[in-house]
């Protein structure tokens, strides 16, 4: 379903992913292990049609995002990283935008946006306007208005980000019953390592841009000789904390943040 | 087709619920009417050309619809910021009908807005002289507004952050307005500065709301229509292609 081989980004002098190749089948829910500033958020942007990568061959579901963007965004859905709602609009308001991005025909648009809403407890809440909401109400809002389609395959950028322990468990069993019940190809990154052994089927750990190991959480960890994935992960990446410089868009929110609390 | 439509009414869903900021918004145009209108009008009297207000009244106007489109059409930065850029990016729709779809939506909070300050204009003296033309005059509020929200998407697409935002205001938006014609007479300027208002777009914008508001003409309604025209379906160009250029 995804098809990578020698795929690069540089952004000037710094190569942020280094001619990385795996596959991902269809129906299988595939891990993209990292530390922070790995490359993981990039290589998502180069599969979802936001970052023209440099050098390398890409293919989504046969075809390549940077000849068929349109044709490859109407496959996948994507929970993002960092917030994308827009906090002046409800709840609502954000599904029915998503909706009709993605041409649902209006009656399923209302029955899924219900289901999902309630699914994810935010139906009594669906006339709230977004920046009223607390951080887990936007993350769980973000997810719910990823999965409003139904992709072929799903991107899940981190998304337990900040999540209390009840909603990523109620987010891992719905993904992985849309991926036994529809056969949606699911690729994740996250940083909580026993979701990544309990969800994904196979793993890809990333460092500094490159794929250091590839394969099943069990064979990860036979290779390494630890008996668990977290061990089987800081064996293979070391233990030193890596640091991410702040980007200008961080800063802008940080000068958002200041501006809004002021008011 | 529906794409452009809801980010259309995107914006004047947000346009409605910034009550706070519609209000502040009125505070610069009143003032321009106010301290201008009434503060030069003795002089403006006395150099023969009557009413001060009745003259500036059009100009206020076609200023707020100026800062309103520009900044609405911005309004793309703070997409860009909070995130919501992205989910847009990743959508199955052309990115020309998501300029499109913002672009007129900007455009439609403008006139809005532009109206707004008209209400303000007519409860602060002014009076149009002939009724009749407000249609024509609501052509070229539009026309201004689509203009300038296509130009401010074009600037919030190259645009990666709010650094530039102070530039754009003072050496864009500042001489926009003042080279425009909406605060004075085009007759008589020395050769070059005439020349410098002429090629601004507000310019013609500014002559159009006031030949169809108070029947004082300085280039004829079919030249600022043509002009407003051309320009807008330009800009309307460059902001697509801008905006298509994105990376997120």
């Amino acid at each position: 379903m995804i098809k990578v081989a020698g795929l690069t980004k540089r952004f000037g002098t710094f190569t942020a992913v280094d001619e990385i190749s795996f596959d991902v089948d269809a129906g299988e829910i595939f891990a993209f292990l990292g530390p922070n500033g790995a490359g993981k958020t990039t290589t998502i942007k180069m599969l979802t049609t936001l970052l023209a990568p440099t050098s390398g061959q890409l293919e989504i579901d046969g075809l390549d995002p940077r000849s068929h963007a349109m044709e490859v965004r109407k496959r996948f859905g994507i929970v993002f990283q960092d917030p994308s709602l827009d906090s002046e609009l409800t709840a609502e308001e954000n599904m029915e935008l998503h909706g009709i991005f993605y041409h649902v025909p209006r009656k399923l648009r209302l029955e899924r946006t219900e289901q999902l809403l309630r699914l994810f407890e935010l139906w009594d809440r669906r006339k709230g306007r977004v920046k009223v909401f607390s951080g887990g109400m936007r993350r769980r809002l973000e997810i719910a208005r990823g999965l409003l389609h139904t992709p072929k395959i799903l991107f899940l950028d981190e998304p337990t980000l900040g999540l209390d322990p009840q909603t990523r468990n109620q987010l891992w069993t719905h993904v992985k019953n849309l991926n036994e019940s529809e056969g949606v190809t699911v690729f994740l990154t996250t940083h909580y390592m026993d979701e990544a052994e309990r969800v994904a089927q196979r793993i890809a750990v990333i460092d500094h841009g490159k794929i250091v190991a590839q394969d099943s959480p069990e064979g990860l960890k036979r290779s390494t000789n630890t008996n668990s994935l977290e061990g089987a992960f800081l064996s293979l990446t070391g233990s030193t904390i890596r640091e991410e410089a702040a980007n200008s868009t961080d800063q802008m929110r940080q000068f958002a943040k200041m501006w809004s609390s002021k008011r | 087709m529906s794409a452009i439509y809801i980010l259309w009414l995107r914006e004047l869903r947000r346009y409605v619920r910034s009550r706070a900021q519609i209000v502040a918004s009125l505070g610069q145009p009143l003032m321009y009417l106010i301290a201008l209108g009434f503060g030069l009008g003795p002089v403006f009297q006395k150099a023969g050309q009557g009413s001060y207000v009745q003259f500036v009244a059009p100009g206020v106007i076609s200023m707020t619809v100026l800062f309103s489109s520009i900044f609405s059409g911005m309004g793309l930065l703070w997409d860009r910021q909070f995130g919501f850029l992205k989910e847009t990016l990743v959508a199955p729709v052309p990115r020309i009908q998501i300029m499109l779809g913002r672009t007129l939506g900007a455009a439609t909070v403008a006139v809005l807005q532009g109206l707004l300050v008209g209400v303000v204009c007519l409860i602060a003296g002014f009076r149009p002289v002939n009724s009749g033309a407000m249609p024509a005059a609501l052509v070229f509020m539009a026309l201004i507004a689509c203009v300038f929200s296509a130009l401010g998407t074009a600037i919030g697409s190259v645009l990666q952050n709010m650094q530039g935002l102070q530039l754009i205001m003072n050496f864009l938006v500042m001489p926009i307005f003042f080279l425009s014609g909406a605060l004075f007479p085009l007759n008589n300027l020395p050769k070059l500065f005439s020349l410098v208002t002429s090629l601004d777009p507000l310019t013609y914008g500014v002559d159009g709301m006031r030949t169809t508001l108070i029947g004082v003409s300085h280039f004829g309604p079919a030249l600022d229509l043509a002009v407003l025209s051309v320009v807008a379906a330009a800009l309307l160009c460059l902001g697509s292609y801008l905006f298509s250029k994105i990376e997120a």
